[in-house]
Formats: C-alpha cells, structure tokens, sequence
C-alpha cells in the first residue's frame, strides 16, 4: 500500500465522485433508449412504472412458456426457466453456434410489495411480459390532520 | 452432448449493425441477431433469435446467392407507463449470409415460433444435378 503524498484517500473518492456525477449526466442527456445498464444475469429485463403498477418485460425468444416459472413473494420476484436445445438429427455439422441453451434464474426485488394473486404474466413473439399491481396493503395512507 | 448449464451474461448482450456500405435508411437501431447455423446431409438449417418479431415483420430477401434477414420491431411500450429501468435495447435485426450454389433455392421455407425464426435451405438432390456430356467435334 502506497502513501500518497499528496492528498489524502478521502480527495481521491471526491474525484470518483466527480467522475461518477459526470458519467450519470452524460448519459442522462443522451436520448432515452441509450440509457441502460448492463444486466447482472441472464435475461435481461426492463421495468416500467405508473402510479401503482410495475410492468416488467424480458426477452426470452424460444422459450416454452410452460418452462417458465414466475414467483413473487413479498417484494421480490424470482423468475426461473429453462431452454432446451433444438432437436438435430444425427450427422449434424453446426458451421455456427451463437444461441445458448440452458437454465437460467433471476431474482429480482420489487419497488413495492406485490399482491401475488393479482400478478399476470403474457408472453408473446418472445417477449414475456409481467404485470404486478401494488399490494392494497403497501399503499400508502393518507392521514389527515385534525386541528386541535 | 448437452451438458446442463446455466445461460452466462453474455448471452443478453446484443451486438449493434455495424454500418458498412449500405447504410440503413430506418430511423432505430439495429442488432445483429444470434443464429445457429448447421448441416445436414439434405439441409442447411438456420435459426435465429428475433424476440418481438412475427411473421408479418420479417422480410427474407434471396439475391444472387446472399439471403439477408431483415426484421423490424414495433417497441411495445405499456401505454402511460414510464421506463424506469432498462438492461436491454429494442431495435430492428439484420443479417445476412453468402449462400453455396448448393442450395435449392426453390425450396427454401421460414417458420417463427415465440421469436425464433427457423429457415430451412434444402440441399440439391442428386437428380436435379445434370451431368453434361461433352461431345468430340
């Protein structure tokens, strides 16, 4: 470990700082479809927001839906599947192989509490769309103030 | 031959059309998308990954031996709904390929399923092979 000898390790994490606060406005003012973060694992999703539902779709092309398995308890989402490989007949020479197959598990946590029976799922031409409405009991209450 | 393992982060990047030659004169962005391609003794089959395409927004094109892929997405944005959190881009697909004399190209035939586009490039068959005979003269 090197000591600086100018400076000190709280100015270099100002300057992290400063170089993160300039990357996050860099990319706020490109146009929208340019802000995305790469995903931590397989697949992966995008969130969309109003009000009080989420929608939240991940590109699954090939996929059975019946190999798909959504869970959602409490605030967090676990979204498992699996694609099988295509059936080849024998003597088959693969000349490319891009397309993975394999299973996949992805947990994701929720911006609110999610009542799991009102959750809907769709999936079509490859895209699996999930639907979650807030939890009754997450929204938040007004409380009216009483003049005393 | 297919060992169980899990799908690796890589797979849900998508790799941008490089802009060479003809540019694209649609406005959106467009993937090159992922395909296996493999050999049979009476086929070429290729299937590629297009999600949020259907048969009605592909285009197949045969020309002189390259067969390119075209496919366009319409975005399907919830309506009313803000985007609050994006980890993958939706753009058009294209993709093209130099195909061998090989192929029949009669008899070339597409299927989508769920995203999955499958082309099916059969092979000449011996009989429609003719040998031609040359004559001493």
């Amino acid at each position: 470990m090197f000591m600086r000898p100018y400076g000190s390790w709280r100015s270099t994490r100002r300057e992290m700082e400063n170089l993160r606060r300039e990357m996050n406005r860099l990319f706020t003012e490109w146009p929208r479809q340019a802000r995305w973060f790469p995903a931590p694992e397989y697949p992966a999703m995008n969130v969309w927001t109003k009000d009080d539902v989420t929608v939240v779709t991940a590109e699954l092309p090939g996929i059975n839906p019946e190999d798909i398995d959504i869970s959602v308890e409490d605030g967090t989402m676990v979204l498992k599947g699996n694609r099988e490989p295509d059936e080849t007949p024998e003597n088959t020479v693969y000349h490319r192989r891009e397309r993975k197959c394999g299973s996949f598990s992805r947990t994701f946590r929720l911006p609110f509490r999610v009542d799991a029976d009102k959750v809907q799922a769709s999936f079509a031409k490859g895209v699996l769309s999930i639907t979650l409405p807030r939890a009754e009991a997450d929204k938040p209450k007004k409380i009216t103030i009483k003049s005393a | 031959m297919s060992e169980e393992q899990a799908l690796q982060l890589e797979d849900t990047e998508k790799l941008e059309v490089e802009e060479t030659g003809a540019e694209r004169t649609r406005d959106r962005l467009a993937f090159v998308p992922r395909v296996d391609i493999y050999e049979t003794d009476e086929a070429i089959t290729v299937v590629a990954d297009l999600p949020g395409v259907d048969e009605n927004s592909i285009d197949i094109t045969l020309e002189k031996n390259v067969l390119t892929l075209n496919a366009y997405v319409e975005p399907e944005e919830p309506e009313g709904f803000d985007l609050a959190y994006a980890e993958y881009r939706v753009g058009d697909y294209q993709r093209a390929f130099t195909l061998s004399d090989q192929i029949d190209q009669e008899g070339i035939e597409a299927t989508v399923n769920a995203g999955v586009l499958r082309l099916y490039l059969p092979k000449i068959t011996e009989a429609k092979r003719r040998k031609i005979a040359i004559t001493p003269g």
